[in-house]
């Protein structure tokens, strides 16, 4: 039957902290409005987060952290994907960072940060209005 | 500039994951894409693992991936979870425990939701198997949750299909549908750990044994294993037995090869037959002003929708006096 693409999202969490409370409740939310969620768990590192990007061909990679590794691990992400050829894999990021961290990694090319002062509604209105199936 | 087709056989994970994606998307457009790279399919053993959920498949797949890595096979792995009948999304969460093996360039594992389509996840995960036999792939696992008619009809047409079971859940065997029961060939109890493993074993042997004649004409006897997938425990144990019966297919007559191969092929021509034939009629009449139309009488009252279905349907089938 042919039908309307599915939007694929990868929800990751690189790092070591050690639970991933968060990053399922996102995938619940994402699941109920309709969206393909792969999840992965915890502890993957960036190389692994992309490979796995890539095999599932998902349009977004939704990174959560906690441990303040954002700083170093989303930007490798990011240039990770842009080696392998595969920057049209848009990346998310969510937890709680300081200010001038959200503005350093949205310069660094992550398109989203969403703070716990972010909805769940609102983070997948965002996902629905930028996130179009490759 | 490569074909689709050049690139899938050449390995290109991108393009590979691209096909898979728009396989199951039902583009149109894979058909000529599928049609090329046909001829370098049947080469990879496909194998299917399902069972209840959580009865430890992923992991014991991620297992296997370690086992036949060991052996110099390269694997794919198709893990198959439900999608959601009330928002049309999925969780899939099967990778979770194949982590370690992201970062193998020997495997490639791929997430897939049944999306309740008809028939479409049978369509759709035999298309994928054909994209990662014809990259290359020598073992092909596929993962399915034993509940839908569909899940199971995907791993039917494995070369070995794998039923785990759990011990300890009462009725554990007898909840095992008949379908399914005829489809196994080998019964892994897995989380042998738990109590009640060697009931659940002799409950199988039981409704396995029903049928000797079959067996004393030299039908495959489906073996009954134990392991503890999450300790590794009784793996190597199941892989040997996957060789076994891929020994036992292959070594078995030409006829008897040949045979097997035309029922086979003979219903997944059907299969497909069956689903073109509804998309393609299907799409002839709701695709159509006149369907609009009559969506729009319905709304306001003018006619019901009985009528309005015999009205399109009829005709579009040549049945109307
Ligand atoms: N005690 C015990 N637990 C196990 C064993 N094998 C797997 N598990 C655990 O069972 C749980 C489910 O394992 P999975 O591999 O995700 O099971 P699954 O059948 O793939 O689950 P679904 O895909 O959700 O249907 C996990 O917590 C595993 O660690 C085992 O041999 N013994
Ligand atoms: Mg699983």
């Amino acid at each position: 039957m042919a039908q309307k693409r599915k939007v694929r999202i990868m929800v990751a969490k690189p790092g070591l902290d050690g639970h991933d409370r968060g990053a399922r409740i996102i995938a619940r939310a994402y699941r109920d409005a309709g969206f393909e969620v792969i999840y992965t768990g915890l502890h993957q590192t960036p190389e692994e987060i992309v490979e796995a990007a890539i095999q599932e061909d998902v349009d977004m990679i939704g990174l959560s952290s906690l441990a303040g590794a954002h700083k170093y691990l989303f930007p490798r992400v990011l240039e990770i994907l842009r080696e392998k050829g595969a920057e049209d894999i848009v990346v998310c990021g969510g937890g709680i960072f300081p200010e001038e961290d959200i503005a350093a990694l949205k310069k660094a090319g992550i398109k989203e940060i969403f703070t716990p002062g972010s909805s769940l509604d609102e983070i997948v209105k965002w996902v629905e209005d930028n996130i179009k199936p490759r | 500039m490569k074909s689709t087709a050049e690139k899938v056989v050449a390995g290109d994970i991108r393009a590979v994951a691209r096909l898979i994606r728009d396989i199951d998307d039902g583009m149109p457009e894979i058909r000529e894409v599928l049609k090329e790279i046909y001829p370098y399919t049947g080469k990879a053993y496909v194998i299917g693992i399902t069972g209840a959920p959580g009865a430890g498949k992923s992991t014991l797949v991620d297992r296997m991936i370690t086992h036949l890595r060991k052996e110099g096979k390269t694997v794919g792995v198709l893990a198959v979870d439900p999608t959601s009948p009330f928002s049309g999304g999925a969780i899939l969460g099967d990778r979770i425990r194949m982590q370690r093996h992201s970062m193998d360039e020997g495997v490639f594992i791929r997430s897939l939701a049944t999306r309740g389509h008809f028939g479409g996840l049978t369509q759709s995960t035999r298309g994928a198997i054909d994209v990662l036999d014809a990259m290359g792939k020598d073992f092909i696992l596929v993962e399915t949750v034993g509940v839908g008619q569909d899940e199971v009809e995907v791993v039917k047409s494995a070369h070995t299909t794998i039923i785990v079971v759990v011990p300890g859940m009462g009725d554990d065997v007898q909840a095992i549908k008949a379908g399914i029961l005829e489809a196994g060939d080998i019964f892994l109890i897995n989380k042998a750990d738990r109590e009640g493993a060697e009931k659940t074993a002799g409950d199988l042997r039981l409704m396995i044994d029903m049928d000797q004649e079959k067996y004393r004409k030299g039908a495959w006897r489906p073996p009954i294993l134990k392991a503890q997938a999450v300790a590794d425990k009784g793996v190597a144990e199941l892989v040997e037995e996957i060789h076994n019966h891929g020994r036992y297919l292959f070594e078995t007559s030409d006829d008897i090869k040949l045979g097997k191969k035309r029922v086979r092929v003979r219903e997944e021509l059907t299969d497909m037959v069956e689903k073109r034939i509804l998309e393609e009629v299907i799409n002839n009449i709701t695709k159509t002003a006149e369907f609009d139309r009559a969506v729009d009488s319905i709304v306001s009252g003018d006619t019901d929708p009985y009528t309005a279905c015999e009205e399109l349907v009829l005709p579009a089938l040549g049945l109307s006096e």
